[in-house]
């Protein structure tokens, strides 16, 4: 039986009210973040998940309207009084952001900004933080830390620059990390580094990390489970393993296979023909089906509900057998 | 990404196209008035009816008369051409000139960068009024030696704006396209880039349209633009300022006019700007 | 279709190339340090690329493959060295030569929202270019354009529509046109398919797959992402801080990397197979950057394998097996 989930997200909805109509960023989903784990948010542009995570510490402004339910440790975090959300934030549940040079004050020096989170958010006095801060910064891997907390953002790296934001976020020791495409933006040795310095922290820290990220090798590399978004609905979710290794959605199925693989070397690659659909005009049914090759007659009817097709494997594919066999 | 946004935008053109048509319909308005002043004013401005000086607004003369007896509706419409006229005489040479050395300048950079830099610190240490004002003084009053005037400095501004424009679009990948496909330097200046640099300018001509309105009103206040008893409104104004508290009607409508020409520019401009932002 | 072509048939030679770019610091940094900064983007870069064949060009930020690329269609003019194409010196060409030139060698760049100009429909973008190299007349043009179209599998009616109306991977086909529309024999795709999704990618890289069966292209692929890059390259060549470190075909290159940092970069690309994992960071430190270059080897100060003569002596490229060449000194 497992423990009780550390977030439990229950119909999630995201609209925006345009005058040509409703635009639905996030179509009513539902999905638990366990304590410890790295849960994968998958999918392309216009999937949604940049905009879950925003909704979840309700940064999404009008015209965004948000509905659903974020039970956080008991509290529905879409109904908390923005004072009580504001301790939320940044105490108990932290974001980083693709590109730090937009996400951090340029204006502030980094340890000022750690500093910041600390004081809103701990109980340290002066001295104590600014100890803390150089701690922080060393403990992400900058080098010469008690000089560098001094520094512009401008005078990092790329990569630096992620490993600070990495410690303003993680100043006041959250229990939850939202990462939204964290390392989109860096080199692939960069890369490498930022997201093994995440995965040692989360251990450190016994934090639970959404990773947001478009990249299947980068989930396959860090995340423990994995939640795969189209067009504002998830599709599918389940541990990584087994969704790498039989996928029981035609989406996934078609991103899994989009990615080349060692062995067809210049073979066409087996790509998803057409284009993600408007969210203005989400089709009636699966939003996948107009250009799934396993459709049939019924996906196009209601919208087929998340089954369990395996331990702790749910998906929302009618034809997942097939998808299973291809 | 882009695919999922495409008709938002339609209730959205709706909402910005109005000021733009309200823009437009004041500019045809003037523009109708300025050239068929005689079919619509009812009276001949210069005529003066001795029998009628100085009436309020009435049916005989909406806009009433002025201390020589001649209709202040007739000569505000008479008005309009002149007022146009400067508009548009005051910017044909500083947007085409300007435009264009503003565009050689900011794709070429080096020496005529240099130049150019510094033409500019004179034109701007100096106030553009007090400028204008010495060379029509220098040159005597009148309208074409404000055109002249103005055109001389007028285009450093326009060059200013192609400039830095300029200097963005030639980094874009669509000019490095360009040049990979092998097109002369001509050609990827005023084919590629000018289009997509023009929309600064476009907006700056409708602003500088009113306010050269308001220079010509200005100076024909000053006695040394428009000389009477040609109709611009600011003549009208200056005629009008010993009249102040007691023939408020022989201010107020040229007043009007020109708020209505200044807003009505500045409107076109302002919709153009939103036309083209959208494009993007 | 997987065969190697012909090795005997070198298209272009490119041989030493250098370039530089002058940063004139802020009035402030000139006034403290007293002055520019020079950014080393390339230096020394020779490579010969076959007709026919797909080669990869890889590495990070700052290795100067863009730079590269660049110099090969004349966008920068190179420092040093010399670009050899069809017998011609590149560099030396002017007027109707150079305009030949840009016939046969055409680019096709990374950001779709930034390369097609907003203000031209994809009809005057492809007429113009088959207008001014005078490569059909009249009614032919259009049909031309039908062509073109067809060939990157965009609907006939996309002609009289303005970029903005179009997808990403779209813009990218409609690029990819632009540049056929003058018949070239040689494609550099400068991150081609980076801004895309992972399906849109898919879709794109088989176009190019089969566009250079087609039109028996040649095809310089520059990319950061390995995957795509094995795929789809018959040789690849790893670039770091402005040189090439490495070259070999393909799936020499990625089973027995002879460089520390192509055994590096192999190891940071994150593997598919969730069952492999490592927790060991694949190289340590920072990238470098092109305006402070290490003396010796550039690669020295995070190669975990370094010894006393890397961090004095540059080394060349020397050869370690039929076709394959690397600049180390292990």
């Amino acid at each position: 039986m497992a423990a009780e989930p550390l977030l439990s997200v229950r119909g999630l909805r995201v609209e925006f009210g345009s005058h040509r109509g409703l635009l639905t960023a996030v179509d009513g989903i539902d999905f638990d973040v366990r304590e410890g784990e790295v849960l994968g948010l998958a999918g392309e542009s216009g999937s949604g998940k940049s905009m879950t995570l925003r909704s979840l510490l309700r940064l999404v402004k009008a015209p965004g309207q948000v509905s659903g339910q974020a039970l956080w440790r008991g509290r529905d975090l879409l109904a908390l009084p923005e004072a009580e959300m504001r301790r939320v934030r940044g105490r108990e549940i932290a974001m980083i952001f693709q590109e730090p040079m937009t996400a951090l004050n340029p204006v502030l020096t980094v340890g000022t900004q750690i500093r910041e989170n600390l004081k809103e958010h701990t109980e340290l006095d002066a001295a104590a933080r600014k100890a803390r801060a150089i701690e922080l910064l060393d403990h992400v891997g900058i080098p010469s830390a008690k000089s560098r907390v001094e520094d512009y953002p401008h005078q990092f790296s790329g990569g630096m620059r992620q490993r600070a934001m990495i410690a303003i976020a993680l100043a006041a020791k959250p229990r939850l990390l939202l990462a939204d495409e964290p390392t989109t933006a860096l080199d692939v040795t960069i890369q490498d580094q930022i997201l093994k310095l995440l995965l040692r922290l989360r251990s450190e820290l016994r934090m639970s990390v959404i990773l947001v990220t478009h990249d299947l090798g980068v989930i396959a590399q860090s995340c423990d489970r994995l939640v795969v978004m189209y067009a504002g609905q998830v599709v599918e979710t389940g541990p990584v393993a087994a969704l790498f290794a039989q996928p029981r959605h035609a989406y996934t199925l078609g991103l899994l296979n989009s990615v080349p693989r060692a062995g067809a070397v210049r073979q066409p690659l087996a790509s998803i023909p057409g284009q993600p659909p408007s969210l203005l005009e989400l089709p009636k049914g699966c939003a996948f089906a107009p250009r799934c090759r396993f459709a049939i007659a019924a996906c196009g009817g209601n919208r087929p509900p998340l089954v369990e097709v395996g331990p702790e494997h749910f998906s929302s594919c009618l034809r997942h057998r097939d998808v299973a066999n291809r | 990404m882009a695919l999922a946004i495409p008709t938002v935008r339609r209730r959205r053109q709706q909402r910005l196209r109005m000021p733009l048509i309200i823009g437009l319909g004041i500019v045809v308005v003037l523009l109708v008035l300025a050239v068929f002043p005689g079919s619509i004013a009812p009276y001949d401005p210069r005529s003066m009816d001795y029998t009628a000086l100085m009436h309020p607004p009435s049916a005989s003369h909406p806009f009433g008369t002025d201390n020589l007896g001649r209709d202040v509706l007739s000569r505000v419409i008479w008005a309009t051409r002149v007022d146009l006229q400067i508009a548009i005489f005051c910017t044909i040479f500083p947007i085409i000139f300007g435009t264009t050395i503003g565009a050689l300048v900011g794709y070429y950079g080096g020496v005529l960068d240099t130049v150019f830099g510094r033409i500019v610190d004179i034109t701007i240490i100096i106030p553009f009024l007090v400028l204008v004002i010495a060379i029509v003084a220098a040159l005597g009053p009148g309208l074409l030696n404000m055109y002249i005037a103005v055109s001389l400095i007028g285009w450093v501004f326009y060059a200013k704006i192609m400039r830095a424009e300029i200097q963005v679009q030639k980094e874009s990948d669509y000019a490095a396209a360009a040049r990979v496909l092998g097109y002369s330097e001509a050609r990827i200046i005023f084919r590629h880039l000018l289009p997509n640099a023009i929309t600064p300018i476009i907006v700056y001509w409708m602003t500088d349209m009113a306010l050269d309105i308001l220079l010509g009103s200005s100076l024909g206040y000053l006695g040394l633009g428009a000389q009477p008893p040609t109709a611009e409104w600011g003549v009208l104004i200056a005629d009008a300022k010993n009249f102040m508290s007691t023939a408020w009607w022989m201010s107020i409508f040229p007043g009007i006019g020109i708020v209505l020409a200044g807003l009505g520019f500045s409107l076109v401009g302002d919709g153009i700007a939103d036309i083209f932002r959208r494009q993007r | 279709m997987t065969a190697m072509p012909d090795a005997a048939a070198p298209l272009m030679i490119v041989d030493a190339l250098s370039k530089s770019f002058v940063r004139r610091g802020s009035f402030v940094d000139r006034i403290k340090q007293g002055g520019s900064k020079t950014v080393r983007a390339l230096h020394d870069v020779s490579l010969v690329v076959r007709r026919g064949e797909t080669l990869g060009i890889v590495g990070e930020s700052g290795c100067g493959k863009s730079t590269l690329a660049r110099c090969l269609v004349r966008l920068h003019r190179p420092d040093g060295g010399r670009i050899v194409y069809a017998g011609q010196d590149v560099l030396a060409l002017a007027g109707a030569e150079r305009r030949t030139y840009n016939r046969r060698v055409q680019m096709v760049f990374q950001d779709p929202y930034g390369s097609l100009n907003p203000r031209m429909s994809v009809r005057q973008m492809l007429a113009e270019a088959i207008l001014f190299h005078r490569l059909r007349k009249g009614a032919a043009v259009n049909q031309r354009i039908a062509e073109l179209l067809e060939l990157v599998r965009l609907p006939t009616d996309a002609a009289d529509r303005y970029p903005h109306e179009f997808s990403g991977g779209q813009r990218q086909r409609i690029g990819i046109a632009r540049a056929l529309a003058v018949e070239p024999e040689c494609l550099i795709a400068d991150e081609l398919v980076s801004s895309l999704d992972v399906s849109v990618q898919a879709q794109i890289i088989n176009l190019l797959l089969e566009l250079q069966e087609r039109l028996h292209l040649t095809v310089l692929f520059i990319a950061h992402d390995l995957r795509l890059v094995r795929h789809i390259s018959h040789r690849v060549a790893v670039m770091y801080l402005g040189s090439i470190v490495e070259l070999a075909e393909t799936e020499r290159l990625f089973t027995k990397p002879a460089h520390p940092y192509t055994a590096a970069l192999l190891k940071a690309a994150p593997e598919l197979d969730p069952a492999r994992r490592s927790v060991v960071e694949a190289v340590r430190g920072e990238l470098p950057s092109p305006l402070d270059v290490p003396p010796g080897c550039p690669f020295h100060p995070r190669c975990p394998k370094v010894f006393d003569r890397c961090r004095v002596e540059l080394p060349l490229l020397r050869e370690r097996a039929a076709g394959h060449v690397a600049a180390c000194h292990l």
